[in-house]
């Protein structure tokens, strides 16, 4: 139906952590049968709770699946150049080959993996100087330039990470990830450690660079307002399922699902001192996820059905997807907002 | 009245020297920064400021991690810099840190119940195995977190978000005086942030703690602060009651700050701008001709001309 291409397609994706504890199995369900197209240039935001399993599903999209993280089912297909690569079954040289180039992937808490012996200026020079093929003075002058534009002085250069603050840190590994220009990025909370005028001013750039070359964006984070501001479509995470995907504006005005309606309700804003309703309950251990639909323990309006069956990502008009056995009904939303203060605070 | 503050920083300057012979740079992380918390009056004192500005240098000064190169920070009186041994290990129960970054500040090969049994054997000086682990769990509830959801699993078996709660959980085990919280909420989100805050709020109120809340999300400090200080570049370039600041900030780094919180409104145009920071004027000179002045609702904000005849001196906040 639609012209614009696929570049990445996820069919039916399961992943699971997979342990044995002296004997013990154990077993973290994290991703559970994912199914999602990101298209060439745009942003696809991924939103959910704390350890809802977004870092997850991303590992296995940026295929840095390690044990005890295996792929039980389903396929991961790029399509760089118009071939197809399902990285769920490809060999590690062809995953290395579109490394970096293609793809790129900024890890949470990645400011923790720059190598702490080396200056920032030769981490640069070890992963981008191939890549980018320019002369040694042009590529520092790229380089430069680059970091400029995250408010980073160009005596970074000379630092070791150690001397760096944790925002300059984590605003080194994105220019690292941005420099080359890739195709498809994937960045989980990237900003997390930045302060909101040079949020906001990374946030740009990396809307800038998505735009000028057409490409797309995994944007992973539990933080609605960099969603609402960068993000093309978001998909909300619960349990280590999709229970809602849709254009960015629907999920803040038009929500269908009511764990995303209580999340959109409960946003903080400055000046705001009344408390936030707060859902009922913990998250789910992802190690014993309940059986039916997993929000139901939590839910204001579960029925007998959620308990027993699992809703299915169902499509709506306009590029939406609910999996919620109510969602044709209209619930005001005082029932789904009028929750009991909840367990933590 | 006669009793020394819980904490005092008196004029607070910490400068790194970097690069090779060469290359040597000189960086004023903290410039003569002070303030001092009661020791009567337990209060939630926050530290926002510009990603790079000092604050994590701050902190560390605070904990006796880093020595001040002028200045000093007194602890009920004491200078923290001449603790040893004993009076050390004393002084680190009492005044207690959070790191930024759970990633960083948790040994990847060592299990996370390990690493709470040995603070409290080390604060607490548990012997048995119920003696231990009684005030893990306990510490571990206060975070919505329990022992056995933890035991025998690993930093990177953990989320950001249920690490982070891990390390509060620690921090509490010692029961201090004083919790450094160098940005405790940024890995998590907004309901459990929420539940961080308000267990802050209620360890001031119930307990008698004194917080050092860092952290680039003005909306929690807005909600629970009584005072805050806004950094930049090493410099207080306000200080003073937190919700009129927030409300109203005067220094123009306060203010672009506070503009720049984004918005759910534009939800979805994905037309996220610059945030203008070029055009504000940030330089470093600006601030070091500046002074700290009073202003008439009991706030110091630095600016290059007074805004009130000075009648009061920044320490006296
Ligand atoms: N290496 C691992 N081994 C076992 N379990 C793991 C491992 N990594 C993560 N988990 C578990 O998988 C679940 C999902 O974690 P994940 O890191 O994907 O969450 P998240 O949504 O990214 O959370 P956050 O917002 O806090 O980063 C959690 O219960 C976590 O404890
Ligand atoms: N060990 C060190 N050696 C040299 N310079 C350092 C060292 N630690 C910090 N710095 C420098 O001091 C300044 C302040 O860093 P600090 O970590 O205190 O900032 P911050 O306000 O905590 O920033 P963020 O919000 O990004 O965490 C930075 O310019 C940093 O490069
Ligand atoms: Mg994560
Ligand atoms: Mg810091």
């Amino acid at each position: 139906m639609s012209v614009t291409t696929d570049i990445l397609t996820v069919d039916r994706l399961r992943a699971y952590y997979q342990m044995n504890y002296f004997g013990i199995e154990r077993e973290v369900r994290a991703v559970e049968d994912v199914t999602m197209r990101v298209k060439a240039n745009e942003v696809y935001g991924i939103a959910g709770e704390s350890s809802s399993g977004k870092t997850s599903l991303i590992k296995v999209l940026a295929a840095a699946i390690r044990p005890p993280l295996r792929v039980l089912e389903g396929s991961v297909t790029y399509r760089f150049n118009g071939n197809p690569l399902d990285i769920t079954r490809a060999a590690e040289e062809e995953i290395e080959a579109v490394r970096w180039r293609h793809l790129s992937y900024i890890m949470q808490g990645s400011m923790s993996v720059l190598n702490p012996v080396r200056r920032i200026g030769r981490i640069f020079e070890d992963f981008a100087f191939r890549p980018m093929g320019l002369k040694r003075d042009a590529f520092r002058a790229a380089v430069e330039a680059h970091l400029a534009r995250l408010h980073l002085e160009p005596g970074v250069m000379n630092s070791y990470p150690h001397e760096l603050s944790g925002g300059m840190r984590q605003r080194v590994t994105i220019a690292l990830a941005t420099v080359c220009r890739p195709e498809f990025i994937i960045a989980d909370e990237p900003t997390t450690a930045l302060d909101v005028v040079v949020q906001k001013d990374v946030l740009a750039m990396i809307r800038e660079v998505q735009q000028a070359l057409g490409s797309s964006v995994v944007f992973v984070t539990h933080d609605m307002a960099v969603h609402a501001s960068i993000a093309d479509r978001l998909a909300i995470v619960y349990a280590g399922r999709i229970v809602e995907e849709a254009p960015t504006r629907t999920i803040f005005t038009a929500a269908r699902h009511p764990y995303t309606r209580h999340l959109v309700a409960s946003l903080p804003r400055i000046g705001d001192t009344s408390p936030k309703p707060s859902l009922e309950g913990r998250p789910p251990s992802l190690a014993e996820p309940p059986p039916g639909c997993r929000f139901h323990p939590r839910c204001p309006i579960a029925i007998e059905r959620c308990r027993k069956e699992v809703p299915i990502l169902e499509e709506w008009p306009g590029e939406h997807r609910v999996a919620c056995f109510r969602a044709h009904e209209a619930i005001p939303a005082g029932e789904i907002l009028h929750l009991k203060r909840g367990s933590l605070q | 009245m006669t009793r020394p503050p819980l904490l005092d920083l008196r004029d607070v300057t910490k400068t790194f020297s970097m690069g090779g012979m060469l290359s040597r740079r000189h960086v004023g992380a903290v410039n003569g920064v002070s303030f001092a918390l009661s020791a009567e009056k337990p209060e939630i004192f926050t530290i926002i400021g510009e990603s790079g500005s000092g604050k994590t240098t701050l902190a560390r000064m605070i904990l006796g991690n880093e020595v001040p190169t002028s200045g000093e920070v007194l602890f009920e009186g004491e200078n923290i810099a001449e603790r040893r041994g004993a009076a050390r290990l004393a002084f680190m129960a009492r005044v207690q840190p959070i790191f930024q970054n759970p990633f960083e500040a948790f040994n990847p090969l060592k299990r996370v119940d390990r690493y709470l049994a040995s603070t409290a054997r080390r604060f607490l000086g548990a012997r048995s195995r119920a003696e231990t682990e009684t005030p893990m769990d306990e510490a571990l509830r206060k975070v919505g977190l329990s022992l056995k959801e933890v035991s025998g699993r690993f930093p990177h078996e953990l989320s950001g978000g249920q690490l982070q709660r891990v390390a509060v959980a620690r921090a509490l085990i010692s029961k201090p005086r004083v919790i450094v919280a160098d940005e405790p909420v940024s890995m998590v989100d907004a309901s459990l942030r929420m539940a961080i805050v308000n267990l802050f709020r209620r360890l001031r109120d119930e307990l008698g703690v004194t917080i050092i809340y860092i952290t680039h999300d003005l909306a929690t400090a807005y909600y629970i602060s009584d005072r805050l200080i806004i950094m930049q570049k090493g410099y207080v370039v306000e200080m003073g009651p937190a919700r009129p600041i927030l409300d109203a900030p005067r220094h123009p780094y306060s203010q672009l700050l506070k503009r720049s919180v984004l918005s759910f409104d534009e939800s979805g145009a994905g037309q996220i701008k610059p945030s203008g920071r070029d055009e504000v004027d940030l330089t470093a000179e600006s601030l070091i001709a500046g002074r700290l002045e009073p202003a008439e609702d009991g706030r110091f904000v630095r600016l290059s001309k007074p805004i009130l005849e000075p009648r009061q001196t920044a320490g006296a906040l």
